[in-house]
């Protein structure tokens, strides 16, 4: 049976419209694409608006010793030499013109006397290279970056979910969709897909990523053939608000220690001394996070299970400038006045290091005609991200992705789909409102993000793993029965049934590939095998889809060529 | 969207769903500005009262013909036009009195059922656009009442201070901080500019405008002061004119 | 544990009804979480906007109790416990369903607004002094209070003449960027119907970023307008001197 939908065409189409997806978008279009950009909310609001410290680039405006080959080494040493060294190497070499354009193009970064752009220290970053505005750095890169496409004319579809990717062949040729708002069926069809979906966070329960969060462009290249990598590698970043409960999880932005904040523990004790004595407080996130959770654990936590962070030494008026949004965030929701005391936190779930692998210089994905870029594309940050190299990422990788999806589209024809691919995505989507009776989707999803957090969480073992996969599959059968009421008419629960399918697909993908490493390295704590193990410092775990199941293997950690070798083993 | 049950219809007058008195914001407005327009009608026709010793009433300044050779009528009709257009068209009263008295809205997210709205866009309120000469206006009258202030201390060709001294100086002060807080001079000392560090000149109307943004921010508390700062200036030299009180001489 | 009552909306363009919800409250409860809450327990097929429930992202705006409001910072604990709470959706936008209106007609608006255009031969230096003016301006998160609560689009339904307090804010940034070159002053006055303003500030009263909506992006806009079209005095200036903005 066929059920109406709508046909749009483009020669690139991109899903998400953060700073990956607006900058891949703007790229195509200046190479000449037609460019179809599909986002679940409205333009501006994606998961970009919310990073706040800056976008790491060595331009060497406040620190003169600072360049690429210095931010590359501290990306890789980061990443605990898991990274793409080439991906690592790109990266670090385009960011500064990333930024330089985006100035170009109307944004405004806080200055330094000189008026140039200015910088600001961050975790695990030699020198101040952070280039930002206030606490809001994320709300002036989408800004500028939705006003340049809106500019350049490329046609955005909001609250607009890709369910499907159709493939002709091995290779993708368009995508299945619905409108949220009427719940209505679109099928795009285009010579490039570009993946921008962002992160999995939503399927922990204490996490700083909104619903869009939901491993949607993962599965979706999982589900047409892609390799996943590195996904055991899930970043919980240090400092998410811990009270009141309504904002559990809310992330507390590292300028706050970039600023000079301190983390304490309930006896006053600087606590990081014990576990990084050189960077302290500005340690990498992994190390930072793990700090904060076992305090908590041997009870020297705060009264509501976390640490204390104080930025009060610093005159009131400083905080202010710095952190605006931090200031108005623990005035209005905490009742804390942050510049007269200590806030409280605890780790969250933040990053996804891990996702689609692609190709260093193009973003192309192990299927022909699929690109990803930003936090759904893996390889740059291997085992763990440091603070201000995603946004930078998003840049330089979004460019990438939209010039190779447009060149591609260049070259190629539209490919053609079979009508059953179409039938089988849509015929899924009703389903939910065809079962009788049935689950609520909301209780399916919170069984899942309870199941993330106690046992795929910042520590993990055999045990815990085993259940969680156990777990999972339970959800699984639960998903096949879940009813959701109402109409097709902006219905969240309808929108969550369905996203709960992605989510499930990659919390599998992270604890089967974090129950395969038996080690610690990175984001990745294994309680059963707390070192480092030399051997699995060299090999990346890849997930892939070979007959309908899930396939776990082991792949080397390509070796940097010997110029690069020499930077990484500099002091 | 039809009306629906418990959800009150768009533009009918004073449609909310706001659960504070919201017209209580308006009250203090309506009861000042007409107090003050009542007394300030019926003081500018007298013609009378205006003047005591050294006093000079603000409402009646500069003075203008007072043999009344060529103008019949009160002399405060000749010049009270200045001060009137430039607080007629500031930017802190259209706030006030558009909201108060055109109830353009009564107040925020509260109905107002009207139709035909232009705003400033025709006749009669596009002339609010020549707010910025009645500031020049208003500048020059700012002379002419510090000129009185300062001859307030004068009494027989000695220095002397009397309330009505201190009263007329206070006046000024509160004139010229209403004054200076002005958007349109804000405006001009710098907000045109769009960049202050281009150039010399940039870097000191930036300084300007820093000021004027400063004073700009107590815009309408130096409104308010200045106008009951003036009605009391005339009251108090109308009373001194008509014998009803006597000056209190404190040197 | 302590109750709160919840009257929301739920309906379409076709009309609808207030419906009540009893939800349990939690300490620093803000009014996006009890409308979560009605969602996961009572109507999973509740509509509402919602992205990063930070006030970041400006996405979960409605009226609560007859203000315009970001649910997400809208405390519980902040509102009269004795009588139900009732939220709305935003007036000045059609009803799609429940909470959430079509804000499609703001991003036409945007559109209209001839973009940054830096001034040829520049070199790329900034003072603070100069960004600093225009970055309060950039914080706008979009929420669409301010155009929500502004009487010329709520009450009189000017979308065809008026732009709207958020797009003036967005011109004023360009305006008053210090490398830019364009001058916006006729679309302002012709376009996006400067002049319907009539500076009466539930803008800048609504706006969620504190941004001074109506004194520092309205006003000097108007005053821009001025220069360029209603002050012969400045016109004859620019004549004898030559035009000069920096």
């Amino acid at each position: 049976m066929s059920r109406p939908y709508e046909t749009r065409e483009h020669d690139v189409l991109v899903v998400g419209a953060g700073g990956a997806g607006l900058r891949a978008a703007i790229e195509a279009l200046a190479r000449g694409a037609s460019v179809g950009v599909v986002c679940k909310s409205l333009l501006g609001k994606a998961h970009t608006v919310m990073a706040e410290g800056g976008i790491a680039a060595a331009m060497a405006n406040v620190d003169p010793a600072d360049d690429w080959r210095a931010h590359f080494r501290d990306t890789m040493r980061g990443g605990k030499f898991l990274n793409n060294w080439r991906m690592a190497q790109i990266h670090a070499q385009e960011a500064p013109d990333r930024v330089r354009e985006l100035e170009q193009w109307g944004a405004l970064f806080d200055r330094t006397a000189d008026g140039d752009i200015l910088q600001r220290a961050f975790g695990g970053h030699t020198f101040k290279r952070l280039c930002h505005v206030g606490d809001r750095t994320g709300l002036e890169m989408i800004r500028t970056l939705q006003d340049r496409g809106v500019q350049m004319g490329f046609h955005v579809y909001m609250e607009c979910a890709v369910t499907k990717l159709l493939t002709d062949g091995d290779r993708v040729c368009g995508a299945v969709g619905y409108w949220r708002e009427q719940g209505r069926f679109v099928v795009f069809r285009a010579k490039s897909v570009v993946l921008a979906t962002g992160g999995i966070g939503k399927a922990w329960k204490i996490t700083s990523n909104s619903w869009e969060y939901t491993g949607d462009g993962m599965a979706l290249a999982f589900d047409a053939g892609a390799e996943l990598v590195d996904m055991e590698f899930v970043q919980f970043h240090p400092t998410g608000m811990v009270w009141p409960p309504g904002v559990q999880g809310l992330l507390v932005t590292e300028a706050v220690r970039g600023e000079g904040g301190v983390l304490r523990n309930r006896l006053g004790e600087r606590f990081m001394e014990r576990y990084d004595p050189e960077k302290l407080d500005l340690s990498t996130r992994d190390v930072v996070a793990r700090a904060i959770y076992t305090e908590v654990r041997e009870g020297r936590g705060t009264e509501h299970g976390g640490a204390f962070l104080d930025i009060s030494q610093k005159p009131a008026e400083y905080v202010k400038r710095k952190l605006p949004s931090m200031y108005h965030q623990f005035l209005e929701l905490a009742d804390v006045d942050i510049t007269k005391g200590p806030m409280e936190v605890g780790p969250t779930c933040h990053y996804m290091m891990g996702g689609v692998r692609v190709d260093a210089e193009t973003a192309e994905t192990s299927v022909p005609g699929l690109y990803a870029a930003g936090e759904v594309a893996a390889g740059l940050h291997g085992a763990n991200r440091l603070g201000g190299n995603s946004l930078s990422d998003l840049l330089v990788f979004g460019r990438r992705a939209g010039l190779a999806a447009a060149e591609r589209a260049g070259r190629t024809g539209p490919g053609a789909f079979d009508e059953r691919q179409i039938d089988e995505a849509t015929a899924e989507m009703l389903a939910f409102f065809e079962r009788p009776d049935g689950e609520s989707p909301y209780a399916v999803h919170r069984d899942l993000t309870e199941t993330m957090q106690s046992l795929v969480g910042i520590f993990r073992n055999r045990d815990d793993l085993e259940s969680g996969l156990a777990k999972i599959r339970e959800f699984r059968d639960r998903w096949d029965r879940i009813r959701v009421e109402g109409s097709r008419l902006f219905n969240p629960g309808w929108h969550l049934a369905r996203d709960l399918k992605a989510m499930l697909t990659v919390s599998e993908a992270v604890a089967r590939s974090a129950l395969r490493r038996e080690e610690s390295r990175g984001a990745h704590s294994r309680t059963d095998f707390a070192r480092s193990d030399p051997t699995w410092g060299k090999k990346n775990i890849v997930v892939k889809r070979v007959g309908g199941a899930m396939e776990l293997s082991e792949r080397p950690v390509p070796e940097p060529p010997p110029d690069l070798k020499t930077i990484l083993e500099a002091p | 969207m039809s009306e629906a049950r418990g959800v009150p219809a768009r533009s009918r007058f004073g449609a909310t769903l706001r659960r504070d008195a919201w017209w209580v914001e308006i009250l203090p407005v309506v009861a000042l500005l007409g107090l003050f327009a009542i007394y300030a009608t019926a003081r500018a026709f007298e013609g009378r009262y205006f003047e005591w010793g050294p006093y000079v009433s603000p409402f009646y300044s500069p003075l203008i013909d007072r043999g009344h050779r060529w103008w019949p009528f009160s002399p405060a009709l000749l010049i009270l036009g200045g001060p009137l257009g430039f607080r007629a068209t500031c930017y802190y009263y259209r706030k006030a009195y558009y909201r108060a008295f055109f109830l353009d809205p009564p107040a925020c997210a509260v109905g107002e059922g009207r139709h035909g709205y232009r705003g400033e866009t025709s006749f009669p309120f596009v002339l609010q656009n020549v707010h910025r000469f009645f500031l020049y206006v208003a500048i020059v009258f700012l002379g002419f009442l510090a000129y009185d202030a300062v001859r307030s201390f004068r009494f027989d060709g000695r220095f002397g201070v009397g309330l009505g001294s201190l009263v007329l100086t206070g006046n000024v002060v509160l004139l010229t901080l209403y004054t200076f807080s002005c958007h349109s001079l804000r405006h001009l000392a710098g907000g045109q500019v769009d960049c202050f560090s281009c150039s010399a000149s940039g870097r000191a109307r930036h300084r300007l405008w820093g000021w004027a943004s400063a004073l700009n921010e107590r815009h309408g508390l130096f409104a308010w002061l200045s106008l009951v700062g003036v009605g009391l200036a005339d009251l108090y030299v109308r009373a001194l004119a008509r014998g009803q009180i006597h000056d209190l001489r404190l040197l | 544990m302590k109750e709160a009552v919840l009257r929301v909306f739920r309906g379409t363009a076709d009309g609808g009804e207030l419906v009540e919800y009893r939800v349990p409250v939690a300490p620093g409860m803000v009014v996006l979480d009890a409308l979560h809450h009605i969602q996961g327990y009572l109507a999973p097929d509740l509509a509402v906007r919602w992205n990063c429930k930070a006030g970041k992202c400006g996405s979960c705006s409605a009226e609560v109790n007859g203000r315009p409001r970001l649910t997400c910072k809208t405390r519980m604990d902040s509102l009269p416990a004795d009588r139900p709470i009732v939220v709305t959706p935003m007036k000045a936008f059609p009803v799609l369903r429940d909470l959430v209106t079509d804000v499609s007609w703001n991003y036409e608006v945007n559109r209209k607004i001839p973009p940054f255009s830096p001034r040829a031969g520049t070199d790329w230096k900034m003072s603070q002094a100069d960004v600093d003016r225009v970055q309060e301006f950039r914080k706008c998160i979009e929420c669409f209070l301010c155009q929500n609560v502004c009487h010329v689009l709520r009450d009189h339904g000017k979308k065809r003449e008026f732009g709207g307090p958020r797009f003036f804010v967005r011109v004023a940034a360009l305006e008053m960027h210090p490398l830019d070159g364009l001058s916006r002053t006729k679309l302002l006055k012709e376009e996006l119907g400067l002049g319907y303003c009539n500076i009466t500030k539930c803008c800048t009263e609504v706006c969620p970023e504190d941004i001074h909506i109506t004194d520092n992006a309205i006003i000097p806009l108007k005053e821009r307008v001025i220069d360029d079209f209603y002050d012969p005095l400045a016109k004859l200036l620019r004549k004898v001197f030559g035009r000069k903005r920096t």
